[in-house]
């Protein structure tokens, strides 16, 4: 397989228009040296993403563990980072990330297998396909708006509810309270989460379903044995990439919420902001770092999920 | 086990299915509850997604459409996005095509590690990506709008790779160049005429969800100083509510309208071809390449 | 891989298929198996402007395996798919012994189905696929585990009993499959194009396993296929199918020797066409010199060509005969010799390759036909 590929993209090896004549393959290199050179090719690549990822990443790593007039090494600002205020936000971040990515995760699935069902290139499922792609991008301050100018106390739809005697309110409903924020979180999560999982639907083949009930079983049976068994690898990697995106969010809770309720997001935005009491620069990077080990630990389940998920949705 | 005529005869008849027009055959759209359910769900997912807007249409009123163009601002803020989004297609096109063939071609073990890399963008919080940039880049990029394209970029990198590694493996991409490059031609011609023509729902895809992150991003934007449209629309939110309401409407009104359209072209492209659907691609797609080498 | 798998099989595969059949049938016979008989009658099934059904009518006794052959599009599957309730039939009426099924879910029709391909719930191990039905049933899990133990054995798989889809062949996922389908001792086998997706040696490795199992088993069979050889080399009776409609049902030798149409005779089998010229009336035509019956249904006037199989006609070696040899192909145990015959005429004769020395490339040759009827159709313009 490596002679074939050596021999039709090796380099200087162009036959051009002059085709039939069979160039003759340059002197081969030690073997080491060419797979540094097959590397080669991704180098401008790698390039960007170190400059542009990594670099901004290990600085953020490392500024966690310095004293921010200083320089010096020190623990002081994770150990800033995992009490207090700071601690208390990570336990609202996790809260709210729960909420928004387990109801948005089956109501998405839910809605993505409505649309799956439809014949394909069909109008409704084309729709709904790009408003997901739409949708999933929106938010901040103009999502906040929607909702407040919906559900807020004095708005819209706050007051047909009312007309209809469903006052939300009086059973404590807000909207600046973290069910509220993830009532709002779920308008970018759901057409999230319905762009993730139809690939994985899609692998869903007709002919398990008609085996199935070939074999005896009806629509319940066969979501039950095999239905959802297949499925699930894919549900559950696409709820941590959910929860990812939750934890994440910044424009939207901060719009939302000016800072009342505690976010690690929106404390770190507040830190970068300067905002900040003398010698606590460095705790937003900490608050970074807390966020990336977490998101880390969501990746790795995510990935090993996907292997499985590959594995049978072939 | 019940003979079959037993059935008949107790009068166990299903609903007959005779639905006129054909159906699809398949075992689930047969079934008469089915639909319903179907439309329930989109129903209410409808009213989520809908009642929100028409609220804050109520609110913004009609009239606040028109005084939208000529808000000061309006215009500049547009101008810039459209710029950041051009330099970001430019960039991510000229890095991701090639990288992604090359890959597909030259480097197939390493196909899982770059897609492991490229879901990095989506879960590391732009929030925390952004502290980092501004600490790193020199002090001349800062607060430009080419800072911006760069890193955006990155972001864009998790959705353009999909797409693009997505149309690469319904291609053939192998076959194809060994066809080419067997018939005489160079690397660029092979590349140019033959994989991209190919490729053409898939670079359509992530043109469009580029396009959609670049009007839609604020944190990175608003954390570097760059009146770009979202900036334009929440800093302006503080001087007259129902412009600024206005133009994110309009602004998610006419992206979708633009996705739609870029997508039906595609798809009847992609009927000639017999390339099949477009689609929008995000994260997961099909992974078949994590954990094979 | 797959060598090897044949290899085990064959062995493997001739003493269990007797054994383990023989267990099956004997546990069955006390259910009275019979065997069931299924009735197509005049099914129609019209999408939109296409007629995928046209009026077919089709009566497979009790464990008969009919096949029913015919190129794609031609509606066989459709019709299949009729039968085990997967589609509706807009007319018609599927009578399963004498009782109307067509209001009975495919669920409950008590028919094992194999699908094409990839139809193995990929969740589950070989064993726990082919327990499935009798989950279903509400069997106990022992009695599934022995069941399917047993079904796999038939098959020759035993030892893969553990393996998940993912992990087994093409030719093993179908006998799993195909097992899977058995294990609920369905009254009527249905299979889709089981075999079309396998490589040659797989594939008639299983043409044997399925014919074997079948018989044994006595189940009533309806099978598709679009490969000719399959079809006559598994069936009790061929079913040509052609745009919707059934061409000809008849035992395979049959459907060979004696095509009821123009279309029979030359899907199945190879044919020459050799123009010939029609007596009056069109009752006979003469070819190559020799004038023959005509078979009927076809045309009685104008230009004709006669349809003539290979092993039917005569060839030797002639100084001035109406042919050159222009190719001998060698075929195994007969060479397939094309000859050119005036006008351009490429015709293929077949003789056994022991007689085959003489007829080198530009030999002259003489070609002659049989005396039996033969069909004609009209000579393209």
């Amino acid at each position: 397989m490596a002679d074939t590929t050596e021999l039709v993209t090796a380099p200087g090896s162009q036959t051009g228009p002059g085709a039939g004549r069979i160039s003759r393959r340059p002197a081969r290199l030690p073997k080491p040296l060419q797979a540094v050179v097959r590397l080669a090719g991704i180098v401008p690549f790698a390039a960007y993403i170190i400059i542009g990822l990594f670099i901004p990443l290990i600085a953020v790593l490392i500024g966690a563990f310095q004293n921010a007039s200083t320089g010096a090494w020190t623990f002081s600002n994770i150990d800033a980072a995992t009490h207090g205020a700071y601690l208390h936000g990570f336990e609202q971040s996790l809260e709210l990330s729960l909420i928004a990515s387990v109801l948005p995760a089956v109501f998405g699935l839910l809605v993505a297998y409505a649309i799956f069902t439809a014949k394909r290139g069909k109008v409704l499922r084309q729709m709904v396909i790009t408003a997901s792609g739409v949708f999933a991008n929106f938010g901040g301050v103009p999502l906040a708006f929607l909702f407040i100018a919906s559900l807020s106390s004095t708005a819209l739809v706050t007051g047909w509810l009312n007309d209809i005697h469903l006052n939300i309110y009086s059973d404590g409903f807000t909207l600046f309270n973290l069910v509220g924020v993830a009532v709002v979180y779920m308008y970018f999560q759901i057409p999230l989460m319905v762009l993730i999982i139809l690939p994985a639907l899609e692998g869903l083949r007709p002919a398990w379903r008609e085996a199935a009930e070939n074999l005896g079983a009806r629509s319940w049976s066969y979501w039950r044995h095999v239905g959802w068994p297949v499925l699930m690898p894919s549900f559950l990697s696409c709820l941590m990439l959910l929860f990812g995106s939750a934890l994440s969010a910044y424009a939207t809770a901060e719009a939302l919420t000016g800072g009342t309720i505690p976010l690690t997001s929106i404390q770190i935005g507040t830190l970068i902001n300067g905002n900040v009491v003398a010698g606590q620069a460095n705790v937003g990077k900490a608050l970074g770092l807390g966020m990336v080990v977490i998101i880390a630990i969501l990746m790795t389940l995510y990935v090993v999920l996907q292997r499985r998920a590959a594995k049978w949705l072939r | 086990m019940a003979a079959i005529g037993t059935y008949a005869k107790q009068g166990w008849i299903r609903r007959q299915l005779r639905t006129p027009g054909g159906d699809t055959g398949s075992a689930v759209a047969r079934s008469g509850k089915f639909p319903v359910w179907r439309w329930a769900i989109l129903l209410i997912a409808g009213v989520y997604f809908l009642l929100p807007l028409y609220a804050a249409l109520r609110f913004a009123g009609i009239h606040a459409f028109g005084s939208v163009f000529t808000t000061p601002g309006f215009g500049s803020s547009l101008w810039t996005s459209i710029q950041i989004s051009a330099m970001t297609w430019i960039i991510t096109m000229a890095l991701m095509v090639p990288t992604t063939i090359y890959v597909h071609l030259r480097l197939p073990r390493l196909r899982a590690l770059l897609e492991s890399i490229t879901i990095l963008p989506i879960v590391i919080p732009p929030i925390v990506l952004t502290v980092g940039v501004l600490q790193v880049f020199p002090i001349q990029l800062k607060a430009t709008m080419w800072l911006l394209g760069i890193e955006y970029v990155i972001l864009a990198m998790p959705f353009a790779y999909r797409a693009i590694d997505a149309g690469l493996r319904s291609i053939d991409l192998k076959t194809l160049t060994e066809a080419s490059s067997n018939l005489g031609a160079g690397w660029l011609t092979t590349i140019w005429r033959v994989i991209l023509p190919n490729l053409g729902t898939s670079l359509l895809s992530a043109t469009v969800l580029i396009v959609a992150l670049c009007l839609g991003e604020f944190t990175m934007a608003s954390l570097n100083l760059v009146q770009t449209f979202p900036v334009w629309i929440v800093l302006f939110d503080q001087e007259n509510a129902q412009i600024s309401v206005s133009a994110s409407i309009l602004a998610l009104v006419v992206t979708w309208l633009f996705l739609m359209l870029i997508v039906t072209i595609g798809t009847r492209r992609a009927r000639r071809t017999g390339a099949g659907e477009v689609t929008l691609f995000t994260v997961t797609a099909n992974t078949t390449t994590i954990g094979e080498s | 891989m797959a060598t090897n798998e044949a290899a085990a099989t064959t062995s493997a595969a001739a003493t269990d298929v007797a054994a383990a059949a023989a267990v099956v049938a004997a546990t069955t016979g006390a259910d009275a198996r019979e065997g069931t008989s299924v009735s197509l009658r005049d099914l129609t099934r019209v999408f939109g402007a296409t007629k995928a059904l046209d009026g077919m009518s089709l009566d497979i006794a009790p464990g008969e395996l009919v096949a029913l052959l015919g190129p794609s599009g031609c509606g066989k599957t459709t019709a299949l798919r009729i039968v085990a309730g997967f589609e509706t039939a807009t007319t018609g009426e599927v009578l399963v012994d004498g009782n109307d099924v067509q209001g009975v879910p495919a669920a409950k029709r008590d028919m094992g189905m194999v699908f094409q391909s990839y139809s193995l719930f990929p969740n589950m191990s070989a064993l726990d696929n082919v327990g499935f039905g009798l989950r279903m049933r509400k069997a106990s899990p022992t009695v599934r585990r022995k069941k399917a133990g047993e079904l796999l054995e038939m098959v020759g798989l035993s030892a893969q009993a553990g393996q998940f889809p993912h992990q087994l062949s093409g030719g093993q996922q179908q006998r799993v499959a195909l097992a899977r389908a058995l294990a609920i001792e369905p009254r009527v086998l249905l299979l889709d194009e089981p075999l079309s997706a396998l490589d040659a040696k797989v594939r008639l490795q299983l043409r044997e396993q399925i014919r074997t199992l079948q018989q044994r088993l006595g189940t009533t069979t309806l099978f598709v296929t679009h490969d000719q050889e399959e079809a006559l080399s598994m069936a009790d009776r061929v079913g040509v199918m052609r745009a919707g409609k059934l061409e000809q049902v008849a035992a395979p030798d049959e459907v060979y020797d004696n095509p009821a149409t123009a279309f029979v005779a030359e899907f199945v089998g190879t044919m020459n066409r050799i123009p010939g010229d029609l007596g009056s009336g069109g009752e006979t035509v003469t070819v190559l010199g020799t004038t023959v019956p005509v078979q009927s249904g076809g045309p009685t006037s104008g230009a004709v060509n006669a349809l003539i199989r290979p092993e039917n006609l005569t060839i030797g070696a002639a100084e001035n005969g109406n042919g050159i040899v222009f190719l001998r192909t060698f075929l195994g145990a007969t060479s397939r010799i094309t000859v050119l015959l005036s006008g351009d005429l490429q015709v293929l004769v077949d003789i056994p390759s022991t007689t085959a020395a003489a007829m080198v490339p530009g030999a002259s040759v003489a070609v002659g036909i049989p005396s039996a009827a033969v069909h004609v159709v009209p000579a393209a313009g």
